[in-house]
């Protein structure tokens, strides 16, 4: 049985003093994203019909290999944060909390990375 | 995982059926019932209403159900103004108070339920000791550094003055904090709309000295972030408050506070 007094529990073991950074930098991401998202969008639209050789040729230009750049890591940074907030949201399992974190963070992490090498490989 | 299903010992059941003899104008009262003492499932009870004989609010209906129908209906009320916050209860849907609520306001049959997710004591009075533990843990009150004037009250400019409307007018129903589905999943640790427009209630107080420790003690993922402006909190208010832009006010001073 828990003794302890509502105030105890409520009070608990403090406030962790941040959480400011993450809403900011999700803020910040989001901001990038528009005239990103914007780029991205109109370059798929005007390559519909382009073939493998054209699409390469435009990654490699260094105007799009950077915004192509930029526009993964401000995407999957901006994916972290809310996949984050819906583990904290939902999943109250201290385990399955901890492995998902990991997983979001970890997967985020890969896939960033390896989009980065693989445009530096057509680019460079 | 949250849970989104009733456990199986609280899915409410068919209740018993009051009729109302003789009454030609009726509307219908489908209530939440349920008591520790019997150990049955919750039930939802049917009281048949003589509009000819009763008041215009719902609160009117209740009392009237527990004087003349069914004694053992529970429920909390006090000031039957709105301004007490004892009857808040999920009316129609919606969270509200039952003693302002107008059954006009509301077609067909009227249900009534306690006020969601809060673990209930008897039928339509939830535990609101959580609640309240959480109200306290904001400290609620004027704190100062400065010695108190002597003899005289601390001065506040008509322009201070008005940054406290639109806050001190809440009642601490909890209508808004059990409308948040934020308070649903982690009532332990978020603080939830009211408490949290308490909260900036004393943190724009400009005889307030404590503003920082405040700021402080709030900035955390779960005590504030938690919100993320779903504004049910602002659409169900009983008192026409707005909780979600108080909240929205608390998050700015954080960042104002980081440079």
């Amino acid at each position: 049985m828990d003794m302890r007094t509502p105030i105890s529990k409520v009070r608990g073991l403090g406030s962790a003093k941040s959480g400011t950074g993450h809403v900011w930098m999700q803020r910040v991401t989001a901001v990038a994203l528009v005239p990103l998202v914007i780029w991205f969008v109109a370059s798929v639209v005007q390559m519909t019909t382009a073939d493998y050789f054209t699409v390469r040729a435009w990654l490699a230009s260094p105007v799009s290999a950077i915004l192509m750049i930029l526009f993964i890591v401000a995407g999957l940074y901006h994916l972290r944060l809310g996949l984050q907030v819906i583990v904290e949201d939902y999943i109250h399992t201290r385990g399955m909390k901890v492995a998902l974190e990991l997983l979001i963070l970890y997967g985020c992490i890969i896939i960033t990375v390896a989009a980065i090498f693989s445009i530096l490989k057509i680019a460079l | 995982m949250a849970e989104f299903r009733l456990p199986a010992n609280s899915t409410v059941k068919k209740g018993k059926y009051f009729k109302a003899d003789g009454a030609t104008n009726i509307r219908k009262y489908n209530i939440y019932r349920w008591n520790e003492d019997d150990g049955e499932n919750p039930r939802l009870d049917t009281f048949e209403i003589d509009m000819d004989n009763c008041g215009p609010m719902v609160l009117h209906a209740l009392i009237k159900i527990k004087d003349e129908i069914d004694p053992t209906l529970t429920f909390r009320r006090s000031c039957r103004e709105g301004v007490c916050g004892s009857c808040a209860m999920n009316i129609d849907g919606t969270n509200t108070l039952a003693c302002t609520k107008g059954m006009d306001e509301i077609k067909g049959d009227i249900n009534i339920y306690p006020l969601p997710h809060l673990p209930v004591v008897k039928d339509l009075v939830p535990d609101l000791t959580n609640f309240y533990a959480q109200y306290t843990s904001i400290k609620p009150w004027l704190q100062t550094e400065s010695v108190t004037p002597n003899g005289k009250e601390r001065l506040q400019s008509e322009e201070d003055r008005a940054k406290l409307d639109g806050l001190y007018e809440c009642v601490m129903c909890a209508s808004c904090s059990t409308s948040c589905p934020s308070y649903w999943w982690n009532s332990d640790k978020y603080l939830g709309p009211a408490v949290l427009l308490q909260a900036y209630r004393w943190l724009i107080d400009s005889r307030d000295e404590h503003t920082g420790e405040r700021l402080d003690d709030l900035e955390d993922p779960f005590r504030l972030y938690r919100c993320h402006t779903i504004m049910n909190c602002t659409n169900t208010c009983p008192k026409g408050l707005n909780p979600a832009k108080a909240i929205a006010e608390i998050k700015k001073m954080m960042m104002e506070r980081q440079g």
